[in-house]
Formats: structure tokens, C-alpha cells, sequence
């Protein structure tokens, strides 16, 4: 960059201490759920905690109903994760330059569940699914978070497939590939790390939903519901702040690598 | 041509989108061995006949023949063509020597042989020891020739090539031009090239195809088309022409028809110069004179019909610029053999890019 470049994208002393205000706001309260994880006190919140203590970790381990929670949310993540890969991928390569009547109203249809609030989301599928006499179990909880996963993939997919030259697919056949040739040694390779940062957001996404899980889930808990109801028990408030750090790094882990992918692919 | 045999027949093909005719009854031969041209402007169809031919896209009407055999329920990868792609194509998550060797591992063609031909090809092309580079790390000119080695190492029998050389420069495109053209006698197989770029298809062809609203207004060898064009439009799309309307035509040559000659054909005479037998001639005045380099192009306002205007070029032999100048607004005579005049079909008249 040109010296005289740097000097007008240099901002105002102002627009630089309120920017960095804000970022502070963002993330002071989550700062303070990772103190609080080692709070000594054990129901109520006082700054600056009177002590710190490793005990609640210990706690928190010990406790069954922690990892039934965290498993169930780890395998709901996995497997809407899996369908949204298979089904997004599939409506992306539906919509990819095929012109048909109704495409952008299906195209709309596909992201509307993300746009919607989660309320209405989980209202619509808990009625639906009553209507249907399905039981709510795991299966509810994935078909629920699949709406959303789904899209998240599509998104991602849909994106990279419009970057990618069209022409290309016609050479593979035009050297005599078949389609599932084509789609194996060409498609695939093209749109690998945008189905891995599609999969990996939608993951994330899953891993620490409440609204839709809480109308689809059964007598199951996830890992969200179960800090949240964990925060009506007036004692082992530490006890969740301990399980939030799990939530954390669970889902920002793979939020920081779909980052990573992204970037690296757009660059080449 | 007796004794060549067809490589690609089109027979009363046709394709519409809709309303649109994008190609509208084509009938058409390309011989075996032969570097063929499709020849005009955007939206003529061309394109569209050379996806046909590929099977990017399905006639709504006619036959297409491969060697014979109707080729029009068959999908791409069952054809014996390949296809050379106008912005290339290049798989770019595979390394140069994977894209050329792409159609011959599909083909499950045994790897030492596969390696062989790559290598083979790359010379070909020029590009030895490039296999281990992404298409990303090289020219526009030499992802051209990587584009072509992948079309060219399956041996097809017919190479089709959309606009291969649009994305060049003038220089490189020249020069490639001439570098196809030699590829082509090397490898002897049957070309059929899409361009809109009438020097370059009067340049490379043996043989080509004037097309125009999705038609073929003619066919013929370059010198066939440039000094026999059968229609208007021929004569203003491949070359220059001056096209003369019936009524001002009966002034000069006598008979009401469309005619054309070509700028270089007529002479600039002095108004009282002697005109040669079997020669046409009529006076008029030098109206717009514009000098450029190699030649002057001359603007004549005709006496006779003084809305009517002929294009002249000379060669400026022993003129420089300040000779040229002086020759505005003189009376001149303008002297051309009669055979060079063209009695024209009337089609679509191409718009003179001017003075």
C-alpha cells in the first residue's frame, strides 16, 4: 500500500476509541463466564469473585446427566450435519445454471428457514410432527436442526459452484467423463472446501441451538437446554459457567477452521 | 472436392430457444483432414452450430453425421470429438500434465502409455516440462496450448475450437494463428473453428462458412468467399466491399442489380484518363481522404447520384500523407475491369465502419 493510501484510510481517534468500545462490549460478558467457571462462590455473582478454584471442573465431570447431554449434542450435531451435506449439496447442484419455472422461490424456500425466527421454526415443526404421530426423540431434534444445517451448506455451496467455470463440466464430458465422473473428479474437487466450511458452520450451528431443540426435543436433553436448565437451580452456578467453556470451544473450533477454508480457497 | 470423404455433416439442422433461431436449417459438409471455419458476427449461430456438433446441445430439428453415423441421441462423452473451450476450461485444481492426461485416464488407458502421450503432446505444443504447473502459473497463451494438447492427446477425429484465440493479444494471436494452422498438417485431423475475426478465418481456413441470423449465407475457399461473395452481407462482413444499389448500378454497369466491388480493386484516375477496355468507370469527387500508413482510404461522392458513395484504397506506392491531402475535394475517375464487379443476393447489408 501507497504511503498516501495509508494516510486516508487512517480513521478518526474517535471512530477508533468507539469501535474499540463496542468490540469490548462484545466480549467482556464472555470473558467473565470463563472467570466465573472458577468462581469459589457458589450461587451468587459478586465482581471481583472472592476466589478461584478448579473444583467445579471436577464437579461438572463427575456429573452423568453433563455427558448424556454433551453426547446427545455431539451425535445430533454430527448426523444433521451429514444429511444437510448430502441434501445441500444436492439442491445447490439443482439450482447451479438449471433454469426452470419457480427456481428463486425454491432457492428462497431452501434459506427461509435460517431467516425465520427459530420460534416459529420450532412452532411449525412441533405441530407438523404431532400431526404426522411421530414421537419426539433424537430424530426430531435432527430433523429440526436439519432445516437450518441444510442451509448453511447450500449457502456455501451455492457460492463456490458460481465461481466455478461451467465450461469446465462440459470439458470433462466433452473428454468423455460421465457424469458421475465428472462430479467425481471435477465437481467434488471444486467444491470440497466450501462443503467443509459449510459443514463445519453447520456443526457449530447445531451444537449450541435452544429455540428449535426445545420444541422438538423429547425428554432429551441437549447440551444448551441443559445449562439452561441448569441456571433455574439457584446452586452449582459455576457448574454451567464450566459447561459453557465446553460450548465455546466446541463450536468456535470449527467456526475458526470454515474461516480458514473459505479464505484459503478464495485467495487461489 | 471428389474423393474426400465427410468428417461432419449437418443436415437441415436447426435449434431454437424459444422464438429465437439460433440456428435455422443449416446443411452443411466438412471433409476429413480439412481446418474448417465458421465465420460471423455474435448471435449468428455459429457458436451454437459448434456445441451441436460437441453435443452441449440438442437440435430441435435435423441430423447431425459423424462419419456417417447420426450422431444426435448421443450424449458428449460417447462422441469422437473434443473440444478446445474459448476461456480454456482448464481444471484448475489439477496440474498441467493431469489436464492433459484427463480424457486418457478416463479412458482407462494404461499409465506408461498415458505418460507417453502427455509427454508427447506437450511438445507438441511446446510446453515440455510443464506438467508439474497449475494452469493458474501460466500465460493466457500457453493455457491456450494446455487447452489444446488435452483436446488433442485423445486423437478425436474432429477438433472443434470455439473461439480459441479471442482472449489473446494481436501479436501472440497472430502467432498462434500460424502455430495452429501447423499443428493442424501435423496431426491431420478434421478442425472446425468458431470465430467472428474474418482475417483469421481467411488467415487458417482450407474452406469456410459465412453464417449470419442463424443461416449460412455462403461456403467456399477464402479466396472463393472474398472474391465471390454471394450476398450483401458477405461481401460487408469478410472483407470490405462496396455494395451498389439497382439504381445506381444501372448508371454504371447498365443493369438494375445489387452489385458490389471491392475498395483495392478501383483505380483513382485523372477525369480525363483513358479507361481501359472490359472496364468500368464513372467520375465523381473526392469527398474524405483518410491516410492510413500502408494505404489511403478515399471517400468519391459520385456525380451522377451525389448521395451515393465509393470506397477506395490505394496503396500508397509514391503518395506520402501530404500528397494524399491535396486530393480532397478534386474531381476524379474512378476505373475498375468488369470482372471484378459481383452481381450480389440481397441480404443483410453490414455497417461500414466508416470514414
Amino acid at each position: 500500500m501507497r504511503s498516501e493510501d495509508r494516510f486516508i484510510n487512517r480513521a478518526g481517534i474517535g471512530l477508533r476509541a468507539a469501535s474499540t468500545a463496542v468490540l469490548i462490549f462484545l466480549h467482556f460478558p464472555i470473558l467473565l463466564i470463563f472467570l466465573y467457571a472458577f468462581n469459589t462462590e457458589e450461587a451468587a455473582y459478586t465482581f471481583p469473585p472472592p476466589g478461584l478454584t478448579s473444583d467445579w471442573f471436577g464437579v461438572l465431570l463427575n456429573r452423568n446427566d453433563f455427558w448424556s447431554a454433551l453426547g446427545l449434542s455431539l451425535l445430533v450435531a454430527l448426523v444433521s450435519t451429514m444429511i444437510a451435506i448430502v441434501l445441500g449439496t444436492l439442491a445447490a447442484l439443482a439450482i447451479y445454471r438449471s433454469k426452470f419455472f419457480g427456481r428463486d422461490a425454491i432457492s428462497l424456500m431452501i434459506i427461509l428457514p435460517i431467516a425465520l425466527p427459530g420460534i416459529v421454526t420450532g412452532i411449525a415443526l412441533r405441530s407438523a410432527l404431532n400431526l404426522s404421530g411421530l414421537n419426539f426423540s433424537f430424530w426430531t431434534i435432527v430433523i429440526g436442526h436439519a432445516t437450518f444445517c441444510v442451509v448453511t451448506v447450500y449457502n456455501n455451496v451455492v457460492a463456490r459452484l458460481r465461481r466455478t467455470n461451467y465450461s469446465q463440466v462440459e470439458a470433462s464430458m466433452d473428454l468423455g467423463a460421465s457424469i458421475w465422473q465428472t462430479f467425481r473428479y471435477v465437481i467434488l474437487p471444486n467444491i470440497a472446501t466450501a462443503l467443509l466450511a459449510g459443514g463445519m458452520l453447520s456443526f457449530a450451528l447445531s451444537f449450541d441451538e435452544v429455540i428449535v431443540t426445545t420444541f422438538t426435543a423429547g425428554q432429551q436433553q441437549t447440551l444448551p437446554i441443559w445449562i439452561f436448565s441448569q441456571l433455574q437451580r439457584p446452586r452449582d452456578r459455576p457448574v454451567t459457567n464450566v459447561a459453557a467453556l465446553f460450548v465455546v470451544a466446541t463450536t468456535l473450533i470449527p467456526i475458526l477452521l470454515a474461516y480458514r477454508f473459505t479464505r484459503e480457497s478464495s485467495e487461489t | 472436392m471428389d474423393g474426400k470423404s465427410v468428417a461432419v455433416s449437418l443436415v437441415n439442422v436447426r435449434r431454437y430457444f424459444g422464438e429465437v433461431k439460433a440456428v435455422d436449417n443449416v446443411s452443411l459438409d466438412v471433409y476429413d483432414g480439412e481446418f474448417f471455419s465458421m465465420l460471423g458476427p455474435s448471435g449468428s449461430g455459429k457458436t451454437t452450430c459448434l456445441r451441436l456438433v460437441a453435443g452441449f446441445e440438442r437440435a430441435s430439428g435435423g441430423q447431425i453425421l459423424l462419419h456417417g453415423t447420426d450422431v444426435s441421441g448421443v450424449p458428449p462423452y460417447d462422441r469422437d470429438v473434443n473440444t478446445v473451450f474459448q476461456d480454456y476450461a482448464l481444471f484448475p485444481h489439477m496440474t498441467v500434465g493431469d489436464n492433459v492426461a484427463y480424457g486418457l485416464m478416463i479412458k482407462k488407458v494404461p499409465w506408461a502409455e498415458r505418460e507417453q502421450r502427455v509427454v508427447e503432446m506437450l511438445e507438441l505444443v511446446r510446453l515440455s516440462g510443464m506438467e508439474n504447473r497449475k494452469p493458474s502459473q501460466l500465460s493466457g497463451g500457453q493455457r491456450q496450448r494446455v487447452a489444446l494438447a488435452r483436446a488433442l492427446v485423445n486423437r478425436p477425429s474432429v477438433l472443434l475450437l470455439d473461439e480459441p484465440l479471442g482472449a489473446l493479444d494481436l501479436k501472440l494471436r497472430q502467432q498462434m494463428q500460424i502455430e495452429l494452422k501447423n499443428i493442424q498438417q501435423q496431426v491431420g485431423i478434421t478442425f472446425i473453428y468458431v470465430t467472428h475475426d474474418q482475417e483469421e478465418a481467411l488467415t487458417m481456413s482450407d474452406r469456410l462458412a459465412v453464417f449470419n441470423h442463424g443461416r449460412i449465407e455462403q461456403v467456399g475457399s477464402p479466396a472463393e468467399v472474398y472474391e465471390r461473395p454471394a450476398t450483401t452481407f458477405v461481401a460487408g462482413f469478410v472483407g470490405t466491399s462496396n455494395v451498389i444499389d439497382a439504381s445506381v448500378a444501372r448508371q454504371i454497369v447498365g443493369e438494375a442489380a445489387t452489385i458490389s466491388i471491392r475498395p483495392e480493386k478501383i483505380h483513382l484516375s485523372a477525369p480525363d484518363a483513358l479507361v481501359p477496355p472490359e472496364s468500368y468507370s464513372i467520375h465523381g469527387t473526392v469527398q474524405d481522404v483518410v491516410y492510413l500508413g500502408m494505404y489511403t482510404r478515399y471517400l468519391v461522392e459520385l456525380e451522377t447520384s451525389p448521395r451515393a458513395h465509393l470506397a477506395v484504397m490505394q496503396q500508397n506506392l509514391e503518395t506520402t500523407s501530404m500528397d494524399v491531402l491535396t486530393i480532397r475535394g478534386k474531381r476524379v475517375q474512378l476505373i475498375w475491369r468488369r470482372d471484378f464487379t459481383r452481381t450480389l443476393q440481397r441480404t443483410e447489408i453490414v455497417e461500414e465502419s466508416g470514414v
